[in-house]
């Protein structure tokens, strides 16, 4: 991931697939629970498919994605190569590893470019306070050195929220105070960690709906500003993405990527018990990368998207959630 | 919001155009796609199917009225289905219990409970002239307590301070004692943010609401919320006895689904919706509008209800009569369907109410169609003798021009008009029955059917 992580990430992968798969299937529904009861005699038919299909939008994995899914599965049944319902759950498998593949691009950090400068964009409550919080404790874990910026001036008490986060992790917060301009905000953090050496700056943004052309224009102006000071600067604008939302995520990264051209995305809150099929529904629509997937409080909780993992835990039922390695 | 879904509807009830009488076989298509469409508005699957199998049940067998398209009628099942399931009509906060008058916000992170409370402090402090104390439980999230005494502030409410070492049982007990002794009219308890699969917090916050004994427990859930709202929500509902939902962020582009899939499974009705950032920007929700937003079309249903009112149906049956018994479609008919799209409000005020497709031009069409056309068609053919009116063969060079003089205008305009009864002449042949009723059903969303010549050009 970040060079010095990489062994300790070895170790404990497996302890957060583990988690993966728990809180992924924590809710009552699974994706592929009741295919085995469905087809007791072991025999795949339309209707089994139709279960499917049900079970994959339940999961929110949206019309689209479950529609191609689902017609190529159709096609297999048809030739006659869905012979039992292992057969069916290898060919799930392989149709949504196939969609999430391309956006399994992990987030690398030069350490020529300093600092390296990731914007953090979203909708109001998605979670990119808190992101915020768990990735300056892991980049700091893998000897980087980071800043934040305060770049949330509207919501009451956010600078208040990151600075708290900043204290926890022992790192330094630039901010001014409420209602300041935030591209002045992160301008001068940026010079203060430039002036530092700071490894990474990660800057809060206020959140924002989509469709609020003022507010997306503003963000362009951040990333204008920051671009006057460093052409690559921000080398990262990241979306975080709630989820529990449904296809709305989709509209969400559309539109970021077009007002600003995104580089990353981040998936939080997977542990509630929303499946997490958006994720695919994303990956089918948009090749932006998924760079970070957060199942839970703690920065533990927060790791390297990878899209086998990731489609094993969205099938695995509780069952094999408990003896899951 | 929602814009999406009402286009799936127009396309979806469009491919009715023709039907007489709404039957299992035709709608089967149409209630595929609407099912589509709510699915993409992130209604939850279960819900989405009673829901499909409620209209289905009203639709069927549906004789169709006579002024309506099977689509139209179609519409209006799936409204009325929509506006009962969306629920009662609102129902006023309640100030007659014993103050302080307690409300608790509860739901998921992010959902926007403490955006929510301001707003909410802000309405009664403003509109209802009441005194208002705000306290916050949330312990967890940084600065939670803080963000809620800055809103409090901003919005002129008291506010009971508390830190993040108390207890959130604490904390109520300390702000129900507060706001008892200084006669505050309403107390507002923010909670934390909370999964509803942890069953820690959950309990949590069914302490917090013993303590409290609120009498008003509303679940915030985000707008944009997608299947799993539901679970989230029942989770909610089995552990604290709410009394409604506040609906968040609809002033983004989400399609809202859950509205439904909420009411559905809790059966609480949704009282507010949040509509932007501001702390003003908090409604009282309306099922019936909320019911038209998700249908969107334009003021389809107003159309279909003024049709149904307007359209003179013993001429449209003397009309049908007449072409039943074989009996051409003459001059005075033409006149009667002129009438009654004036009786309308002319095409310029039907064509803003129907959604026009796409590549089609509104101010085009509305230029070809304007009352002024109507009027003046209406007088070329008030210049004619009755007979003329029956035999428009007859009409020969010298008639045209008395026609022309006898309307004030020229002859060229009244050959265009002859030549417009032709073409819908033609067409009324082709129709069994109807007129200008038959014509309409092409209406959501069909536009007019091809056949249909522009009145003037």
């Amino acid at each position: 991931m970040f060079g010095k992580a990489k062994n300790r990430d070895a170790i404990k992968k497996g302890g957060f697939i583990k988690r993966l798969r728990a809180r992924l299937n924590s809710g009552d529904s699974w994706l592929t629970y009741d295919l085995a009861n469905l087809a007791p005699s072991g025999k795949i038919d339309e209707e089994v498919l139709d279960e499917l299909e049900s079970n994959l939008v339940m999961a929110d994995v949206g019309i689209e994605a479950t529609t191609a899914i689902i017609d190529n599965l159709r096609k297999s049944l048809a030739r006659k190569e869905l012979t039992d319902i292992d057969a069916l759950r290898l060919g799930l498998r392989q149709h949504m590893v196939d969609i999430l593949t391309p956006v399994e691009v992990p987030l690398t950090i030069p350490s020529s470019d300093k600092p390296f400068v990731i914007l953090m964009v979203g909708v109001n409550g998605a979670g990119k306070t808190t992101t915020i919080g768990k990735l300056a404790k892991q980049f700091k874990k893998s000897g980087l050195s980071v800043m934040l910026a305060a770049g949330d001036t509207f919501r009451a008490a956010a600078v208040e929220q990151l600075q708290i986060w900043g204290e926890r992790n022992d790192v330094p917060v630039v901010a001014q105070q409420a209602g300041a301009d935030p591209a002045a905000v992160i301008f001068d953090a940026y010079e203060a960690a430039k002036s530092r050496d700071i490894d990474v700056l990660l800057a809060d943004t206020a959140g924002r709906l989509q469709n609020q052309q003022g507010l997306m224009d503003e963000l362009a102006k951040i990333k204008r500003v920051l671009a006057r000071q460093d052409e690559n600067a921000p080398q990262e604008i990241m979306l975080v993405l709630d989820a529990g939302l449904g296809q709305n995520a989709l509209s969400q990264a559309e539109k970021f990527n077009d007002a600003l051209g995104l580089n990353g995305i981040i998936v939080t809150k997977l542990d509630g018990s929303a499946k997490g099929g958006i994720l695919v529904a994303l990956a089918k629509k948009i090749s932006v990368p998924v760079r970070f997937i957060g199942i839970g409080e703690t920065a533990d909780d927060m790791q390297t998207f990878d899209a086998e993992e990731y489609v094993d835990a969205l099938m695995a039922g509780r069952q094999d959630s408990d003896t899951a390695p | 919001m929602f814009e999406n879904l009402s286009g799936r509807l127009a396309d979806a009830t469009r491919n009715l155009t023709g039907k007489g009488r709404l039957s299992e076989s035709n709608i089967k298509d149409t209630l595929r796609q609407v099912r589509l469409a709510l699915l993409e508005a992130d209604v939850a699957l279960p819900v989405a199917k009673s829901f499909i199998e409620k209209i289905r049940e009203r639709a069927v067998g549906e004789e169709v009225g006579k002024s309506l398209s099977p689509g139209q009628a179609l519409i209006k099942i799936i409204h009325a289905e929509l506006v009962s399931l969306l629920g009662q009509e609102t129902k006023p906060l309640e100030f007659r219990a014993q103050p302080p008058i307690v409300i608790m916000l509860a739901g998921l992170q992010g959902a926007g409970k403490t955006t929510t409370a301001a707003k909410l402090a802000r309405r009664l402090i403003t509109k209802d002239k009441k005194s208002v104390m705000m306290v916050s439980v949330d312990v967890y999230r940084p600065a939670a307590i803080l963000q809620l005494k800055t809103l409090a502030e901003d919005v002129g409410a008291t506010f009971c301070d508390s830190d993040a070492a108390q207890k959130p049982v604490d904390i109520v007990a300390k702000a129900l004692d507060e706001a008892r002794r200084s006669h505050v009219d309403v107390l507002l308890l923010d909670t934390a943010g909370r999964l509803h699969v942890d069953e820690e917090l959950m309990d949590e916050v069914a302490k917090v609401h013993q303590a409290a004994q609120p009498h008003e427990t509303f679940f915030v859930i985000d707008s944009m919320a997608g299947q799993d709202a539901v679970n989230s929500a029942r989770a909610f509902n089995e552990k604290l006895p709410l009394s409604g939902v506040v609906l968040t962020k609809t002033d983004g582009d989400a399609k809202g689904g859950v509205a439904l899939s909420v009411v559905e499974v809790i059966g609480k009705p949704i009282r507010f919706i949040g509509v932007g950032e501001k702390t003003d920007a908090l409604e009282v929700f309306h099922p019936d509008r909320m019911a038209s937003r998700i249908l969107g079309m334009g003021d389809v249903l107003s159309l279909v209800e003024e049709i149904e009112d307007k359209v003179s149906k013993e001429k449209a049956e003397k009309l049908a009569k007449k072409l039943q018994r074989g009996r051409g479609f003459d001059l005075s008919d033409l006149r009667d369907q002129f009438e009654q799209m004036l009786n309308m409000g002319g095409m310029a005020a039907m064509l803003e109410k129907l959604p026009i497709p796409g590549n089609v031009n509104p101010g085009m069409l509305k230029d070809a169609a304007n009352e002024k056309q109507l009027r003046r068609q209406i007088a070329i053919i008030n210049s004619m003798t009755p007979g003329e009116r029956r035999f428009p063969k007859t009409i020969n060079g010298s008639r045209k021009k008395r026609i022309a003089s006898g309307s004030g205008l020229q002859i060229q305009d009244v050959n265009r008009l002859l030549k417009q009864h032709v073409q819908m002449e033609k067409m009324m042949k082709k129709m069994s029955k109807g007129g200008m009723k038959k014509m309409l059903r092409g209406m959501p969303g069909g536009g007019m059917p091809p056949g249909m010549p522009p009145p003037g050009r």
